[in-house]
């Protein structure tokens, strides 16, 4: 992909990402941040194109890092948001 | 400009099209996974969108790449899912806000170790030119992103230390240290410029990335220690930001759709909290990187020129007795009651008044606790529903019609000087006017200290106002035994 495609994904995603976190209630500002934080851990497909694609030893083993850095996030991430939404419940009636 | 969709020239080179569908599927998981938290009811299936987001990004990549070492690999990922899922299982509620500025830091660190990886091994990452040469775009890109992933990592380790008590609290002030950080910002980005515009292989050009990485490490730091403890909501959040720009950065790099849209989303969602937290302290965003709020707290409070005012203090078969002749409550839980950890014992409370036939509510700033949304998980947590509890705008007006407002380890989001007195740190803050209550309870551990912003607060001394003074779960419980 060219550089004026990835800039145009990457500014209308901001646009996107604008109106849906306005729109996320208050009450959930906190599971908010744990779950983009497991969704900012994407990051880990570099880190597995590091680890996978050995043309340098260090940064195989770079990747292979990040790949374990990331995976805390992804699973932690949406592990302790799933806690989390798990306690929210309405009034019994 | 020749665009192909299935020979991706420059970027993500031999990236096949299906796989940029998946990737953009990925993305498209993501931005539901945060749709769907507009509403609780809905928000546990949005986090499954996010799973099955990440797990159709995380196939697509093992699939479309040589993977000789899946051995490796799977290690790596065993390895860091176990210690994630123990930590997400094992963390109290109330240490949430360590525990995101934590995971703020690794997706951070990730980001400089992808971006040192690319850097090394660039035919992989696909951003070479025919020549072998890094392009000087996704020099560009590099750059930013191993800087800004240092700054979210250095950052967040502070954030983490101050929020965890392994640092304290205060702000930390260096002479000087707006022009330290000026400078080292100009340099990180004359550093990346010069790093674009040299030839591969030149001299230095390999300490040119490092020293981005390990300047912008410095200045991770340098920002963070000069932030107080009641301003923590507005670093996290921006921490949370710049860990989406970090991801976003790499994304450019790798010419990969699903991190760009992540990053664009996890970037502005931080942004959008970081604004919501200012506005709620009235404060602008300068001001609270600047830093040094509430420096003087301590100077200032001890030094005797507080008047000594009469208050009323009560004991909890006081507050248990006005409590169940009331017809409405509301109470008003700040950072005090999870220190205390007083969220189970106040819902026991809740739910007596309750069966007394009480209408009880709970009124929520936007910056109490130490994160966004943060007494919400603890107050849920405790099973208090979801429906009882509201936000400032939605309640304040309650306050009138209301017979006791029973305060609860908060202190500024209650202080009538942020409305009447000018020379305030916290004037214009919006606040709750629980002044306008016929009766209020006010349980705070003693009458010397003060909140975070430092100021003595009227509430106190209102003829209405009755001072609760005692540990916060040990006050609670015992006006839940005086109301049985």
């Amino acid at each position: 992909m060219d550089f004026i495609s990835i800039l145009s994904i990457f500014v209308l995603a901001c646009f996107v990402g604008y109106y849906v976190v306005w729109s996320v209630t208050p009450a959930l500002h906190t599971p908010l941040m744990a779950v983009t934080n497991a969704i900012s851990s994407v990051i880990i497909v570099g880190a597995l194109i590091a680890s996978a694609e050995a043309n340098s030893p260090i940064a195989k083993y770079l990747g292979l890092f990040g790949v374990v850095l990331a995976a805390i996030n992804i699973f932690g991430g949406f592990a302790v948001t799933e806690r989390m939404l798990a306690m929210y419940k309405k009034k019994e009636k | 400009m020749t665009f192909s969709i299935l020979s991706a020239a420059a970027h993500g080179g031999g990236v096949p099209a299906w796989a940029m569908l998946a990737y953009l599927a990925a993305g498209v998981f993501f931005i539901l996974a945060l749709r769907g938290l507009s509403s609780p009811a809905t928000s546990r299936a949005g986090n499954r969108n996010g799973m099955i987001g990440m797990a159709i990004a995380l196939v697509t990549t093992l699939v479309t790449h040589d993977i000789a070492n899946i051995v490796e690999i799977a290690i790596a990922l065993a390895i860091g899912g176990a210690i994630g899922v123990v930590v997400a299982r094992r963390i109290a509620m109330t240490q949430m806000p360590e525990l995101v500025a934590g995971f703020h830091s690794l997706v951070g660190l990730a980001a400089v170790v992808v971006g040192f990886g690319a850097w090394l091994d660039p035919q992989s990452f696909g951003i070479v030119d025919a020549a072998g040469q890094i392009l000087a775009v996704s020099r560009i890109e590099l750059g930013l992103g191993i800087a800004i992933g240092a700054i979210t990592f250095s950052g967040s380790v502070i954030a983490f230390m101050k929020l965890s008590g392994r640092m304290s609290g205060s702000p930390i002030m260096l002479p000087g240290r707006h022009v330290i950080n000026l400078g080292t910002l100009a340099a990180i980005l004359g550093l990346i410029a010069l790093y674009t515009v040299s030839p591969q292989g030149a001299a230095g050009e390999g300490w040119m990335v490092i020293a981005v990485a390990i300047l912008a490490f410095i200045i991770g730091f340098l920002l963070i220690i000069p932030i107080g403890g009641a301003d923590m909501p507005v670093v996290v959040s921006m921490l949370n930001s710049y860990s989406g720009w970090a991801a976003a950065a790499m994304g450019f790099t790798l010419g990969n759709t699903a991190m760009i849209i992540t990053g664009a989303l996890v970037g502005s969602s931080g942004a959008i909290l970081s604004y919501i937290m200012c506005r709620a302290m009235n404060r602008s965003f300068i001001s609270v990187i600047a830093g040094g709020f509430g420096a003087d707290a301590g100077a200032g409070g001890g030094g005797g020129a507080r008047e000594q005012r009469p208050y009323k203090q009560g004991s909890a078969e006081d507050a248990a007795y006005m409590l169940e002749q009331a017809e409405k409550v509301i109470i008003i839980p700040g950072y005090g009651m999870a220190v205390a950890q007083a969220q189970h014992a106040l819902r026991e409370m809740g739910d007596k008044l309750k069966e007394k036939g009480v209408e009880v509510k709970y009124a929520i700033h936007p910056v109490a606790g130490r994160m966004p949304g943060h007494m919400n998980v603890l107050l849920a947590e405790a099973s208090v529903p979801y429906d009882e509890v509201f936000e400032l705008e939605d309640i304040n007006s309650e306050f009138a019609q209301c017979d006791v407002a029973f305060i609860i380890g908060a202190n500024d989001v209650v202080n009538p000087a942020a409305k009447t007195d000018k020379s305030s740190p916290i004037y214009g803050m919006p606040v709750f006017d629980v002044d306008k209550a016929k009766q209020v309870f006010f349980i705070k551990r003693s009458m010397g200290g003060v909140g975070y912003a430092g100021v003595d607060n009227d509430v106190f001394y209102m003829n209405q106002t009755v001072m609760l003074l005692a540990d916060a779960k040990k006050m609670v419980e015992e006006i839940v035994k005086s109301l049985d």
